[in-house]
């Protein structure tokens, strides 16, 4: 092996010993946020009997998850029950791969570690661990294969509530996988790029793309939430119909793997959220942090978590802020409003695309932007203020009205206080 | 659809979904800055606007006279009259001719902390108490003796007065 390969091997794996434990450890630090912030947000306290405001909890609720019984129903099918948590785990660690965490570090290293040889890396070492070329791409093809470790759970369980929860999540992942990926596509036109990388400088040219692609971002947003399971849209676990959902025969560890995709999916989508709609690890109202250097690493490493902690934050904000879906609301929503939105979005932002760089040629990247986001502004309000009258959420009611069995809307009456 | 669905009727058309939400959540966002008033309840035991009311019915408490005697003469009203029948007492008499107990007991399990026991007591001696920290480790740790209901130090309860109804 040359020095250059076996460096290239070696800060890999550094990178991913790195990350794996930086995320297994936040996963468990983000269940304490969870709880933290549910109790804030209905005036409690949360946990704060482990250790210092509760900060050990999950280290005491790792403990009781290991020393729990593991119950392997006699009525499962034993091989895929035992595989499912692992089929939803290694996606959502998987995913992870991509992210990047930080601008590219510049190293010129050289030394040699003892009877390994010679170790070489120069030139500057992405802060994600696999920079890949297809980019999201691969988030969006990886994050979909964690329907499988939900349907096979629900599936081999043998029991109703789980099959239910296993089947909703299959429908559901499916159906707002289009929206993710349909919503993905303008930032594809407007970058030129799929690589998170190139996405990230695009937007550093420009801006970020929270502005100019404001109705994007919202579908991924929403669809984000479907995709993991949360609240509002956590209706494979919805625990007031189907007692746990797709986990309701597991217990202990192979649970708790369950738990830790969610949490792990969680980081994901925000990590998705921040490097394609954010700015990635772009520090805003300051070209310092492109020079490149380690200072300037650490400095976008630490804006980047930022970015990220307040989007998981701001999953947690919904979470305890919305009720559950009803099931067909959440189809509705997804089939009859986020794909049509999409689509129409697709091909309003292919046009003004098209007519701000051939037409008008505008080169300069921050006036475009600019006018792509007066452009947003107005298809914003058009879909908030005006479509957005008992249309996004269309209930039932339609259908009872239609098959003549609910009577029409009674006329709205002032009542008296 | 199947039968018996009940379709609610939703303001659908007056409503906007998005506002709605984001109205819910600067609601969220405000509870979670405001001050919470949960009591940290086994270090703290009382808060504002928190006490334990006086007429509240506890376990029990005798009252003990300046020898550190108990009170009471072991007259027997109080196990007559116990509807759960949990006070099991045995008079005794010294040399002077005066009652006292020889065995008073009292099954907290049993008890229904109704506060006849207190209310037919010639003497003062029986009380129920103002108390609510009753934990044991053992079953027979309820059945509290005679050295014991004089050990209590906890207030009495004031039980209800016909006088004044509503405690005022």
């Amino acid at each position: 092996m040359t020095p250059e390969l076996k460096g290239f091997l070696l800060f890999s794996v550094l990178k991913m010993l790195v990350v794996f434990t930086a995320i297994m450890v936040t996963v468990a630090l983000l269940t304490l946020m969870e709880r933290k912030v549910s109790a804030w947000m209905q005036d409690r306290h949360g946990p704060n009997r482990v250790g210092p405001g509760g900060l050990l909890q999950p280290v005491a609720d790792g403990i009781k998850n290991f020393i729990k019984e593991e119950t392997l129903p006699g009525f499962a099918h034993r091989w895929l029950f035992l595989l499912a948590p692992a089929l939803a785990f290694i996606p959502a660690a998987t995913v992870i791969a991509v992210i990047p965490w930080g601008a590219p570090l510049p190293l010129d290293v050289d030394f040699t570690l003892g009877p390994l040889g010679r170790f070489t890396y120069r030139g500057a070492l992405p802060l994600a661990i696999a920079d890949l070329p297809i980019g999201f791409l691969f988030v969006v093809a990886i994050t979909s294969l964690g329907v499988y470790g939900i349907s096979v759970a629900g599936w081999s369980s043998n029991s109703k509530f789980s099959l239910l929860g296993g089947l909703r999540a299959s429908a559901q992942l499916i159906s707002y996988e289009v929206c993710m990926g349909l919503s993905l596509v303008p930032v594809l036109m407007l970058s030129g790029n799929v690589a998170l990388g190139e996405i990230i400088g695009a937007q550093q040219a420009g801006l970020w793309y929270v502005g100019p692609l404001f109705l994007s971002f919202f579908v991924f947003l929403v669809s984000g939430f479907a995709e993991t399971n949360r609240l509002p849209f956590d209706l494979p676990e919805a625990e007031s119909e189907l007692v746990a959902g797709y986990h309701s025969e597991y217990s202990a560890m192979k649970f708790s793997l369950f738990f830790i995709a969610e949490y792990a999916n969680i980081v994901t989508v925000s990590a998705m959220v921040t490097t394609l709609f954010f700015g990635g690890w772009d520090i805003p109202f300051t070209r310092w942090d492109e020079q490149g250097g380690a200072l300037q690493t650490l400095a976008t490493h630490v804006a980047f978590l930022l970015k990220v902690l307040f989007w998981v934050f701001f999953v947690m904000w919904i979470r305890w802020t919305l009720p559950r879906f009803r099931y067909d609301q959440l189809m509705a929503l997804g089939w009859r409003f986020l794909i049509e939105l999409a689509t129409v979005y697709l091909v309003v932002m292919a046009v003004a695309i098209h007519v701000v760089e051939r037409v008008l040629g505008l080169a300069e990247p921050r006036v475009a932007a600019l006018v792509y986001t007066g452009l947003n502004v107005a298809l914003g309000y058009a879909v908030f203020f005006v479509i957005d009258r008992g249309l996004i959420i269309r209930g039932s009611r339609q259908q009872a009205e239609r098959a003549g069995r609910a009577p029409a809307r009674p006329p709205r009456v002032p009542v008296e206080v | 659809m199947a039968i018996g669905v009940k379709v609610m009727r939703r303001p659908e058309r007056d409503v906007s979904y998005v506002r709605a939400t984001l109205k819910g959540m600067a609601l969220t966002f405000r509870h979670l800055l405001q001050p919470k008033v949960t009591m940290q309840y086994p270090e703290e035991k009382s808060a504002e606007g928190w006490r334990i009311a006086p007429r509240w019915r506890g376990t029990h408490r005798m009252l003990t006279d300046e020898q550190g005697r108990a009170k009471c003469v072991a007259c027997g009203l109080c196990p007559t009259i116990c509807p759960a029948n949990c006070i099991k007492l045995v008079p005794g008499e010294d040399e002077e001719g005066n009652r006292y107990p020889l065995i008073y007991e009292i099954d907290e399990f049993r008890c229904v902390f109704c506060g006849y026991c207190q209310e037919v007591c010639p003497e003062e001696a029986i009380h129920v108490g103002v108390h609510y920290e009753n934990a044991e480790y053992a079953r027979d740790r309820f059945v509290y003796d005679l050295e014991r209901l004089c050990a209590q130090t906890h207030a009495v309860s004031t039980l209800w007065d016909p006088a004044d109804p509503r405690g005022e």
